[in-house]
């Protein structure tokens, strides 16, 4: 708690969950550490199943049901994972606000967009006229053209690129100090995507609010993120500065991924996949579990499980060879 | 909305010419005709084609059917020999006891059922659900006629808190409104229940929480409405197979609806009566089913949506 850096506005601190699939358990989260910083974009990335989702759902407390948690979820110097339910609810929305993957499946169908986006302030007994007022104000902030036919429509008569908007100005609603958006454009046509995206980008900027993004697209992740963490069978592999670690990775994962990736670093159009499967956090291999599909992997990568350490200011890598990787 | 209404209502005016037709033909595959029940076992050949004239009886059958269609249509159902008026006369002097029946026995039901069904469905897996989902199921599986008796056994003679018989009072209410409401009650708890539960699983409930809301507030301002379709569907099936349980319970507590009066006038061979009786029930039922269907138009828009195609 001492080494803190003040400004951070979120800090995760050994969180770590469990879930229960019939009678196994499994450590779906394991000993997860970053920070956001105020008025910056963080980005969790990692295949699926990596836990980046669920690092985020834990965040706020939205986990399925049975789900236990340990470590410390810092919120301006208050352990949320410590709070009362009361104090969570108050977070929720109003500190941090989410938005979601899917937005046909997390906006309401039998409720108008207008009536979504304002719960919030419609619940903390702002009147009808200026209930509306401020929603048709967000619907043109996110750049929903029409904002006072848009308002009365329902999801399902929105676009995809409309419904997305609508689940940033449902967020926007709270006036929060940070946002998650989780795999906020993978629903999205690849036109759309660039546009929300540069939307979401250019809100942060203008309303200073902090962002943590949530993607497996690396491409995403270079265009918005100021810092990143990567994320591997439930644990943090790598962290740092965003362009750092994307050009000079130290962890031959990140190098994986972004060797693979068409924009960021080889010439070819597609993405080759990742030789070898994702590790499943419910039987994660023994010692560090990307030892299976590294190439660098010695005979300690199989017994003994890195810790995350601090390489140089800001750079954390949790491999043990992290100073012999190579781009 | 209105091309809803109107596709509905001519599914509707097919279903009650179906419902029309089967009665015409069931009542005349039962043994016996109105003349030989009316005149007794003692009656002469001749007096029996005497009435099977008067009554149309010798006439075929297709003109038999066309003759009372176009009775149908003009809402006439001929003289219910056993009374000596016009069956719709007797139906509807019938009719106000048993609607208050069945509304009575519903509302009981859907209130119930509703508050019953959420309190499950909010936490799969709970003591409260799992008491709520086995109490339901064994309150469905008991014959409503059993427990008619067992009440008139308890409340009526044993304890005399409510009249065992016959109508006009509040009190003759009691019994049998809610001996109708029990298998009707679970019906709603075991329906409401799922679709709360189902609804709980929702992305959108997730979305609803991350804004802070308590569950109080997510359940009653995003679970309840998007349950309430399914609900709504069944309950207005259902209402149909109420009527038909009032008949069972109206005769149990002699009540005077229309139910008692069907079972007799079936005994007695008395066509009109029971043409009149059914035709009516049915369009009961095909209107509840209209109004179930509007209902979930207002509660969902995709529904409204899709009628508009």
């Amino acid at each position: 708690m001492t080494d803190r850096p003040p400004t951070a506005l979120l800090d995760v601190e050994d969180l770590e969950v469990v879930l229960a699939a019939g009678a196994t358990t499994g450590t779906v989260l394991d000993r997860i550490s970053f920070s956001v910083d105020a008025g910056r974009t963080t980005g969790l990335i990692g295949e699926s199943g990596s836990g980046k989702t669920m690092t985020a759902m834990a965040l706020v407390q939205l986990l399925p049901a049975g789900a236990r948690t340990a470590g410390h979820v810092w919120w301006r110097e208050e352990d949320l994972l410590g709070a009362r339910a009361r104090r969570v609810r108050q977070v929720r929305g109003r500190e941090i606000a989410v938005i979601f993957q899917d937005p046909l499946q997390a906006l309401n169908p039998t409720q108008t967009v207008g009536r979504q986006i304002g719960e919030i302030p419609r619940r903390d007994g702002l009147s009808r006229d200026a209930v509306r007022a401020k929603v048709l104000e967000l619907l043109d902030r996110v750049g929903i053209p029409d904002p006072e036919q848009r308002i009365d429509a329902y999801p399902h008569e929105l676009s995809g690129g409309q419904r997305q908007r609508v689940m940033i100005a449902m967020a926007l609603a709270g006036e929060p100090r940070l946002i998650i958006a989780d795999e906020p454009t993978t629903a999205l046509d690849v036109t759309t995507q660039a546009r929300v995206l540069a939307l979401i980008a250019g809100l942060r900027e203008r309303e200073g609010t902090a962002l943590l993004l949530v993607s497996h697209d690396l491409r995403v992740m270079a265009n918005v993120a100021d810092d990143l963490v990567v994320m591997y069978a439930g644990r943090v592999a790598e962290r740092g500065p965003a362009r750092a670690v994307l050009d000079s990775p130290r962890h031959p994962y990140t190098r994986a991924l972004a060797n693979n990736v068409p924009s960021v670093r080889t010439r070819s159009a597609i993405a080759r996949p990742l030789p070898g499967a994702p590790a499943n956090p419910f039987d994660r291999p023994a010692g560090c579990a990307f030892h299976p599909r590294c190439p660098l992997v010695t005979d300690r990568c199989r017994t003994e499980t890195p810790r995350l350490r601090e390489l140089e200011p800001g750079r954390f890598s949790a491999c043990h060879l992290a100073e012999e990787v190579t781009p | 909305m209105t091309r809803l209404v109107g596709r509905r209502l001519l599914i509707g005016l097919v279903t009650i010419w179906g419902v029309v037709s089967a009665v015409f033909v069931v009542i005349r595959l039962a043994p016996g005709d109105q003349a030989t029940v009316a005149l007794g076992p003692d009656a002469t050949q001749e007096q029996l084609t005497a009435l099977r004239h008067a009554l149309g009886l010798d006439q075929p059958v297709l003109v038999q059917y066309l003759d009372y269609l176009g009775d149908v249509l003009t809402l006439d159902f001929g003289e219910s020999y056993r009374y000596g008026r016009p069956a719709m006369d007797v139906v509807f002097g019938r009719f106000p006891a048993t609607v208050t029946l069945t509304v009575t026995a519903a509302l009981i039901a859907i209130c119930c059922g509703l508050v019953l069904g959420v309190l499950a469905g909010r936490r799969p897996g709970s003591l409260v659900d799992r008491a709520v989902s086995t109490v339901a199921l064994g309150l469905q599986a008991i014959p409503p006629f059993w427990v008619g008796i067992m009440f008139i056994l308890v409340f009526a003679l044993q304890l005399r808190l409510f009249p065992s018989a016959g109508g006009g009072t509040l009190g003759h209410l009691v019994l049998p409104a809610v001996t109708l409401a029990i298998p009707f009650t679970a019906l709603v708890a075991r329906i409401t229940r799922g679709a709360v539960a189902e609804t709980m699983t929702e992305s959108f409930v997730r979305t609803a929480r991350s804004k802070g809301l308590t569950e109080t507030q997510v359940l009653g301002g995003h679970v309840l409405k998007n349950s309430l379709i399914p609900v709504v569907t069944v309950v207005g099936l259902q209402l149909g197979t109420l009527v038909g349980g009032a008949v069972v319970i109206e005769t149990v507590f002699a009540w005077p609806g229309l139910g008692s009066m069907l079972v007799n006038a079936v005994e007695n061979r008395d066509f009109a009566l029971v043409q009149a009786a059914t035709v009516l029930i049915a369009v009961c039922v095909i209107v509840l089913n209209l109004a179930a269907d509007v209902v979930n138009a207002r509660l969902d828009p995709r529904i409204r949506l899709e009628a508009r195609r």
